[in-house]
C-alpha cells in the first residue's frame, strides 16, 4: 500500500538534537531545504552579477530578468516609494519560489507547505507593514479603516469589517500559500498511489493525471510565489500611499 | 470488460486509501508543534542571511550592471546620433563645394568665351583692316595702271603701226602724224575699249 499522502510533510530531525534553553532548534529536513533554497538563490544571483558585459550570458540574463521582473512588479503596485523595500520583496519572492520549486522534485520536502513557515513570513510582513504605516502617517494610518464616501449610518459596520479584513491579512496570506502547496502535493501523492494500486491495467489514467498535475503544480508554485510577493506589495502600498 | 475492471479497481483503491488514512494516526504533520520552534529558527536564520547577502552584495551589483548597460547604450546612441549629424554636415559641405565649383567653372567658361570672342573680334578687325588696305592698294594700283594704260597702248600702237608701215612701205614714216591718228582713234574709240 502506498504511504500516507500526508507523510511527505513529516518533519524529522537530521543529526543530533540541539537545544537552546527550553527550545528545540534541531536541524531538520525543513532546515535542510531552507538552506538548499537560499544557497542556490545566492549562487545563481552571485554568478549572475559577477560579470558585467553588455551582452549578458545566460546566468546574467536570468539574474537581470528576475531583477527587472520584481522591480516592475513593485513599481506597478506600490509605486516609487517602495524602492527601499525592493531587496526584501525580492528575497521573499525568490525564497518562496525556490522553496516551492524544490518541493516539486520527487522525494524532496516542501518548506512552504508548512503553516508555521508561511505564517511567520506573513506575520513579519503584517507587522512590518503596520509599523511602516504608523511611522509614515502617524495615527492618520487609522484612516485606512474609514473609507471615504461611505454614508454615516454604515460607517460603524464598515469600520468593523475593514478592521477584521486588515487583521485577517496575515492569516489569508499564509493559509493561501500553505494550503495551495499542501493540497497540490497531497493530490499528486494520491494519484501516485493510484498508479501503484491500479497496476499495469488501470494505472495509466492516474499516471496521465499525475503528469498533468505536475505541470499544473509547477505553475501553481510560480503563481503562489508571485501572489505572495504581489500581495506584500499591495499591503505595502496601503501603508506608503494612504488613499483614504 | 476491461472498463469494468478499471472502474472496479478505482473504487477499491478508494476503499484501500480510506483504510490507509484510518490506519495512520495524527492527520496533518503541519499542525504538530514539535518542530515549530526549529522551523522558525531556521527560517529566520536562512532568510535573514539570504536577505542581508542579497541586499548588501548581490542586488546592488545587478542594479549597477543594469544601470551601466543602460548608460552605455544611451552613450552609444548619442555617439551614433552625433556621427550621423557630422556626416550630414559633411555631406552638406560637400554639396556646397560642388555647387560652388560648378558656378566657378561656369564663370570661367563664360569669361574665357567672352575673352576669346573679343580676341577673335579684335583680330578680325585687324585682318579686315589689312584686307581693306590691301584692297585699296590694289585698287589704286589698278587705277594707276588703268589711267596709264591708254597712253602705253597708244605708244605701243604708234610704234607698232610705224614699224608696220615701215615694213609695208619701206620708208620712214613721220611718227608724229601716226601718233596724231592713233590719239584721234583712241579718243574716238576709248569708250569702247576701256568701258569707263
Amino acid at each position: 500500500m502506498a504511504a500516507n499522502p500526508m507523510s511527505q510533510f513529516d518533519v524529522y530531525r537530521i543529526g543530533p538534537e540541539i537545544k537552546i534553553g527550553a527550545f528545540d532548534i534541531s536541524f531538520t529536513n525543513a532546515s535542510l531545504f531552507m538552506i538548499i533554497s537560499t544557497v542556490s538563490i545566492l549562487l545563481i544571483f552571485n554568478l549572475g552579477s559577477k560579470r558585467n558585459s553588455v551582452l549578458p550570458n545566460k546566468m546574467q540574463l536570468l539574474a537581470e530578468l528576475s531583477y527587472t521582473f520584481v522591480a516592475k512588479m513593485i513599481s506597478d503596485t506600490a509605486g516609487s516609494k517602495a524602492k527601499p523595500y525592493f531587496a526584501f520583496i525580492f528575497s521573499l519572492f525568490m525564497f518562496v519560489l525556490f522553496c516551492n520549486m524544490f518541493g516539486m522534485i520527487p522525494y524532496t520536502f516542501t518548506v512552504t507547505s508548512h503553516i508555521i513557515v508561511t505564517f511567520i513570513l506573513a506575520a513579519f510582513i503584517f507587522i512590518g507593514v503596520t509599523v511602516i504605516g504608523f511611522i509614515k502617517h502617524g495615527f492618520g494610518y487609522l484612516k485606512l479603516f474609514v473609507p471615504s464616501g461611505v454614508p454615516a449610518v454604515l460607517l460603524p459596520l464598515i469600520v468593523v469589517i475593514e478592521i477584521i479584513s486588515y487583521l485577517s491579512r496575515p492569516i489569508s496570506l499564509s493559509v493561501r500559500l500553505f494550503a495551495n502547496m499542501m493540497a497540490g502535493h497531497t493530490m499528486m501523492k494520491v494519484f501516485g498511489g493510484f498508479v501503484i494500486s491500479l497496476g499495469l491495467v488501470g494505472g495509466w489514467l492516474p499516471l496521465s493525471f499525475s503528469v498533468a498535475l505536475t505541470g499544473l503544480e509547477i505553475l501553481v508554485a510560480f503563481l503562489q510565489a508571485y501572489v505572495f510577493a504581489i500581495l506584500t506589495c499591495i499591503y505595502l502600498n496601503d501603508a506608503l500611499n494612504l488613499h483614504h | 470488460m476491461i472498463k469494468k475492471i478499471f472502474f472496479q479497481s478505482i473504487f477499491f483503491s478508494f476503499l484501500f486509501l480510506k483504510e490507509a488514512f484510518a490506519a495512520e494516526s495524527g492527520g496533518m504533520p503541519q499542525l504538530n508543534p514539535e518542530f515549530w520552534i526549529s522551523q522558525i529558527f531556521w527560517l529566520v536564520l536562512t532568510f535573514g542571511i539570504m536577505y542581508v547577502v542579497l541586499s548588501k552584495f548581490i542586488l546592488p551589483k545587478i542594479s549597477n550592471n543594469l544601470e551601466s548597460r543602460k548608460s552605455q547604450i544611451l552613450e552609444n546612441i548619442e555617439a551614433a546620433e552625433k556621427q550621423r549629424e557630422d556626416s550630414e554636415a559633411k555631406l552638406k559641405e560637400y554639396d556646397e563645394i560642388i555647387l560652388k565649383s560648378k558656378m566657378e567653372a561656369k564663370t570661367i567658361f563664360n569669361q574665357t568665351r567672352e575673352k576669346t570672342l573679343k580676341d577673335i573680334g579684335a583680330k578680325k578687325e585687324v585682318l579686315d583692316q589689312q584686307i581693306d588696305d590691301e584692297i585699296n592698294k590694289a585698287e589704286k594700283e589698278i587705277e594707276v595702271l588703268r589711267v596709264g594704260a591708254p597712253d602705253k597702248i597708244n605708244k605701243i600702237a604708234i610704234e607698232t603701226s610705224s614699224e608696220l608701215l615701215e615694213k609695208l612701205i619701206g620708208s620712214e614714216v613721220n611718227s608724229s602724224s601716226i601718233s596724231a591718228i592713233v590719239d584721234d582713234l583712241s579718243r574716238r574709240n576709248g569708250d569702247k575699249y576701256y568701258g569707263n
